[in-house]
């Protein structure tokens, strides 16, 4: 029984299929281990547990009744909080948005629950997914299963979190800077960024528009096609949503577990994003990850990207110019939280400010006041302006990098996981940790992040990143399946059953926002 | 508030030089709003009409409405722009609660429409070429209402309250270029350029361009210069001016009291003014200053709008007639008098009319009846008289009195009857029984009578006084109680009365 | 690079309608300036010939037929109002209309 839960959704699929095991077994099995662990590792804000049983009853019911369902049909899955649901609050970890049920749910959320997944839950995040630690979420941080000392990656820690501490086989994040990749990567687990448009932004919170997209979060490279599958496509509610036909992802992950799949494939390795300030066991297994590649038949060249230089910076100015305009709307008239100012008149303007103070955490504060300074007149050409065409510089070299190779890879994250508040006091250093994941949510490619060790200086998990050119989500998985199946036929199992064990008795001295 | 000393305004052009400019925002008559699916009608019970992307809830994304680009086309088109090879929409960003997303989407420097000219004709046929610096899209605010207080406006409420329907409904803001050398027509320029913006967008069938209903909504622009300067004076921007003679009066207003407190010595400040349909004063509101800075950048969330010029060149070819042309053509072509077309014009009938010629009627007739009885019933109806009844009814009408099945005064019963929902012309003459008596049998009997009744007059009709026979036509029409053609009646008369022995 | 100041970090928090405290204000003005310092690093290849990209990956002329499909109901619309009155949204006294 305790099994249910160390399962892949694609083995899980199977058993429900089969009827071997039923969707209300296999969520209750994930329900309670929630509500054992998550006390410590806290990956959930909101946990539906009688919502989750009733769709769990209803699909098994729709199968007993002989109905042909969709392949992840019956399986349970975590969505990140900064998504609309229309049953369960969705306060994108912020205070402003408390208790706040929409009326709609988000288009993603809509394909979950038409293909029968079960929603479990919403997933902890950095407040309005601006961070990469989680540490910045209202409602207290989300603890690297790995480690509860440690940060989970952000800011879709919480997602990451749930799918490596077994709570949920499957997860729901967003990517705008690195925020699945990211957490993947400390995580032990994998997460995808599809293609910018791939994937339908309608009823996903806004950080930077031109930037999110969401994406799969898993334990394995063909759980996160399968979930691919079932969220990507054209969605008219949103404009810049591609109108592709996408090929199967699912069929493309299969493609790279047979034998010879990296033969011939030309890997480039990206000369700026694997030299100082990767700390060296994650330079170490990534060099060994290159050996592996190399050894199955894969050719290894290096490539050089000279812009990704200013690619954080770029991003420092268009994340928050984006983001001041779409936080504006949390306003306190239509919805979210109300606060009236201490002293002075009762204003709509007063009320809005002192709405806004009240219910925004400081990292919100200051990406929205830098992104009021970056658009404001006189200084638009300067940032904005010039961030936009960096933007353009950074296309450039992926283009002139993917004439010559299939894929680029590099680490995932500088480091592993690092400490709760080692980088709180200093935003610049917070902000340099996504330096390997921007270049891609600039130039709207599709990343992955999968695990392809343990550092040997501190015993966390280490990520690759692989990149395609954009529209080419497919090439993601063969390559990712592949090198996880070596690396686990090297390991002999997979990275997260090495992770230690979570235990309900287990009480993690630190209360919530104690760090 | 405090009435504001004006000058004459005859002493105001003596002194200074009036630069006009408007910004007229036309509201698009689509079936679904600019950024998302939800109807384009804001009668109906507050926030009926909205979804997640016009509440600005969090997650909502706008969908650019096809149609609202091909109206706005169409528009800039008919104001002789330059269709934009690309254009594209930007967030014009500051807090209003009236504004869901607390932005509003708008075209800034990349508008759909750009460089147009418009000539209008001022009555006393001063022609005045304007020039349109650009029409661009965005979308409306929902709608406020103040309470607490004592006036109902804004200042002094207590609170407010939001209803977003009207939120996000497209609109198309034609913005002129600066208008010099109005001189003392200016007051008479405005009114006549928004009645042509008016006319051109109801033309195209773009918006229902009902200003009572602020379809169509006027910002007007007036600064002053001292005669001999070359330099623009400090202009204020009179907002929502939403009638043709509430545009007039406010220009001429604004010359006015500009002109007054520049002579006293004082300063123009550059602000928002707010017109005052009752008092026909206009009061200072915003003044504009640094602090308007609305961080303008492209609209992540949509891409660009390249319009091909195929696409463009098909819906110029959709393009109705220039309406300055087209009653120029018209008048030529009923032979209307100036003062008979005009009132036809100011009464905006010329549609009406028009289709009553098509179906068949003569335009004096059909002008007649339009500007006379029908306008009559409107008004005291409250309605225009186009709603009353369709121009081939009234063409139907007219054929049956030109054929002599009604006199005038049936003819009014008739049209009270099709108004009434009786049915077409001819079968409320059936239903109620209205047609001229045109059998001869009847009224002969009738004349007999009368004759034989008056042997005096008979006897002068005999001795050849014919105007005696107005005593026995008189007679005769009343015993038919009106349903008898007169003249009809006045030739049997004659005829009876020679045969009668 | 153009310094920054406490009244300028005040500017823009009233332009963001953030009510920021004076220890909010001080504590902003530095990690801006900061921030500023690093990014602004940006302009040494913006150069004039380079074109911007606000999307990356291009389309244009994504447009919806005006076709009309159902609004939200006015209890969905209003659920999340911290204030309302009847069918609309209560607000607070507005200062002046723009
Ligand atoms: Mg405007
Ligand atoms: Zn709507």
């Amino acid at each position: 029984m305790t099994d249910l839960i160390h399962l892949s959704a694609a083995t899980l699929a199977g058993l429900l299929a089969d009827g071997s095991v039923s969707s209300v077994e296999a969520t209750r099995a994930h329900l309670d281990h929630i509500d054992a662990v998550d006390t410590d590792v806290h990956a959930f804000l909101h946990v539906a547990t009688d919502a989750a049983l009733a769709a769990a009853a209803a699909i098994d019911a729709r199968r007993a009744g002989g109905e042909s369902l969709a392949p992840l049909a019956g399986v349970p899955i975590a969505i990140k909080d900064v998504l609309a649901t229309a049953d369960m609050p969705s306060t994108a970890g912020s205070r402003i948005l408390e208790g706040w049920i929409p009326p709609y749910d988000a288009t993603v959320v809509r394909k979950l629950r038409e293909a029968g997944l079960v929603p479990l839950g919403k997933t902890n995040m950095d407040e309005f997914a601006m961070g990469s630690s989680t540490e910045h979420s209202a409602y207290g941080p989300t603890r690297n299963p790995w480690d509860l000392g440690r940060i989970p990656g952000g800011s879709g820690g919480g997602s990451a979190a749930a799918v490596s501490a077994f709570e949920a086989p499957l997860a729901l994040g967003s990517d705008t800077g690195g925020s699945i990749r990211q957490p993947a990567a400390v995580t032990g687990s994998v997460g995808v960024k599809p293609t910018y448009g791939g994937v339908s932004r309608y009823g996903a919170i806004a950080l930077a528009s031109s930037l999110d997209q969401v994406g799969p979060v898993s334990r394995s490279v063909l759980d996160a096609a399968m979930l691919h599958d079932v969220i990507g496509g054209h969605d008219p509610l949103d404009a810049t949503s591609l109108p592709d036909i996408w090929p199967s992802m699912t069929e493309a992950a299969r493609a790279g577990l047979a034998d010879g799949a990296l033969r011939g494939v030309k890997v480039g390795v990206i000369k700026e994003l694997n030299g100082d300030g990767f700390q060296s066991g994650v330079k170490q297994r990534f060099d060994e990850a290159l050996a592996i590649l190399a050894g199955a038949g894969a050719e290894i060249s290096e490539v050089s990207a000279p812009n990704f230089e200013y690619a954080v910076s770029a991003y420092y100015l268009i994340l928050p110019a984006e983001a001041s305009s779409n936080l504006a709307r949390f306003d306190s008239v239509r919805f979210g939280m109300r606060v009236n100012p201490g002293s002075g008149p009762l204003t709509s303007e007063r009320v809005m400010a002192a709405t806004r103070d009240a219910g925004f955490g400081p990292e919100v504060k200051r990406r929205i006041i830098l992104g009021t300074y970056a658009l404001s007149a006189g200084y638009y050409d300067a940032y904005y302006g010039s961030a936009q065409k960096v933007r353009t510089l950074i296309q450039r070299d992926f283009d002139a990098a993917f004439s010559k190779v299939d894929v680029l890879v590099s680490p995932s994250a500088p480091t592993t996981a690092f400490k709760f508040g080692e980088k709180l006091a200093d935003p610049m250093a917070m902000y340099l940790n996504d330096i390997t994941t921007i270049p891609a949510n600039l130039a709207g490619v599709p990343g992955m992040g999968l695990p392809i060790g343990l550092a040997p200086e501190d015993g966390l998990p280490v990520g690759l990143q692989v990149m395609a050119p954009a529209r080419q989500d497919a090439r993601l998985y063969t390559f990712g399946a592949a090198l996880e199946k070596l690396l686990e036929a090297k390991w002999g199992h997979t990275l997260l059953s090495e992770a230690p064990p979570l235990t309900p008795t287990e009480m993690f001295a630190t209360k919530e926002g104690a760090v | 508030m405090a009435q504001a000393d004006l000058m004459d305004f005859d002493k105001a052009l003596e002194l200074y030089e009036p630069v006009l400019g408007f910004e007229v925002h036309v509201e698009l008559n689509t079936a679904t709003k600019m950024f998302c699916s939800c109807a384009n009608e804001f009668g109906q019970g507050a926030n009926t009409n909205t979804c997640p992307t016009c509440l600005g809830l969090p997650g909502g994304l706008p969908q650019v409405n096809r149609k609202a680009i091909e109206s706005s086309i169409r528009l800039g088109l008919a104001l002789d722009c330059t269709i934009a090879e690309s254009s594209r929409f930007a967030r014009k960003n500051y807090f209003y609660p009236d504004t869901a997303k607390n932005f509003q989407t708008s075209q800034y420097d990349e508008p759909i429409a750009f460089d147009g000219a418009l000539t209008i004709e001022l009555a006393g046929g001063r022609q005045v070429r304007v020039e349109i610096e650009r029409a661009h899209m965005e979308e409306d605010a929902g709608k406020l209402t103040h309470k607490g207080g004592a006036t109902g406006r804004i200042q002094g409420a207590d609170y407010s309250l939001v209803d977003y329907n009207r939120g996000g409904v497209p609109l198309v803001e034609i913005v002129t270029r600066m208008i010099e050398g109005g001189e003392a027509d200016s007051p008479e320029i405005a009114r006549t350029y928004v009645a042509a913006i008016r006319e051109i967008v109801k033309a195209l069938g773009v918006s229902n361009a009902r200003m009572e209903e602020g379809n169509v909504r006027c910002d007007a622009n007036v600064s002053l210069r001292p005669r001999g300067s070359q330099i623009l004076g400090t202009r204020t921007e009179t907002k929502n001016v939403n009638s043709l003679r509430s545009v007039e009066r406010a220009v001429r207003h604004e010359i006015q009291r500009q002109a007054a407190l520049l002579a006293a010595g004082g300063t123009i400040t550059q602000e928002t003014r707010h017109w005052h349909e009752d008092t026909g004063t206009t009061s200072a509101g915003r003044p504009k200053s640094d602090a308007d800075d609305y961080r303008y950048f492209p609209e992540p969330d949509l891409v660009p709008v390249a319009p091909s010029r195929e696409w463009v060149e098909e819906l110029r070819s959709t393009l109705p007639e220039p309406p300055a042309a087209r009653r120029k053509r018209l008048q030529g072509d009923w032979g209307f008098a100036d003062l008979e077309f005009q009132d036809v014009v100011n009464s905006d009938l010329l549609d009406a009319v028009e289709g009553t010629v098509a179906a068949g009627a003569s335009a004096q007739s059909a002008r007649k009846w339009w500007t006379g009885e029908i306008a009559r019933l409107a008004n005291a109806a409250g309605t225009p008289a186009e709603s009353l009844v369709a121009p081939a009814q009234v063409a139907a009408l007219i054929t049956l009195i030109d054929d002599g099945t009604l006199t005038d005064r049936l003819a009014r019963q008739v049209l009270e009857g099709v108004i009434a929902g009786e049915g077409t012309p001819a079968e409320v003459v059936d239903k109620r029984g209205l047609a001229v008596v045109s059998d001869d049998g009847a009224l002969v009997a009738a004349i007999d009578e009368a004759l034989a009744a008056q042997p005096d007059v008979l006897a002068k009709i005999r001795d050849g006084k014919v105007q005696a026979a107005g005593a026995v036509i008189g007679a005769v029409m009343k015993a038919m109680r009106g349903q008898a053609d007169a003249a009809r009646v006045r030739e049997l008369v004659l005829e009876r009365a020679g045969s009668a022995q | 690079m153009p310094e920054i100041t406490a009244e300028q970090v005040a500017h823009l928090a009233h332009l963001a309608r953030i009510d920021l405290s004076p220890q909010e204000i001080a504590r902003l003005t530095a990690d801006l300036g900061q921030i500023v310092d690093s990014v602004a690093k940006v302009s040494e290849v913006a150069t004039p010939d380079v074109p911007a990209t606000s999307h990356p990956v291009p389309l244009a002329n994504v447009f919806r037929d005006d076709v009309v499909t159902p609004s939200l109901t006015v209890e969905q619309a209003l659920s999340g109002a911290p204030e309302r009155d009847g069918d609309k949204f209560r607000v607070p006294a507005i200062l002046d209309e723009d």
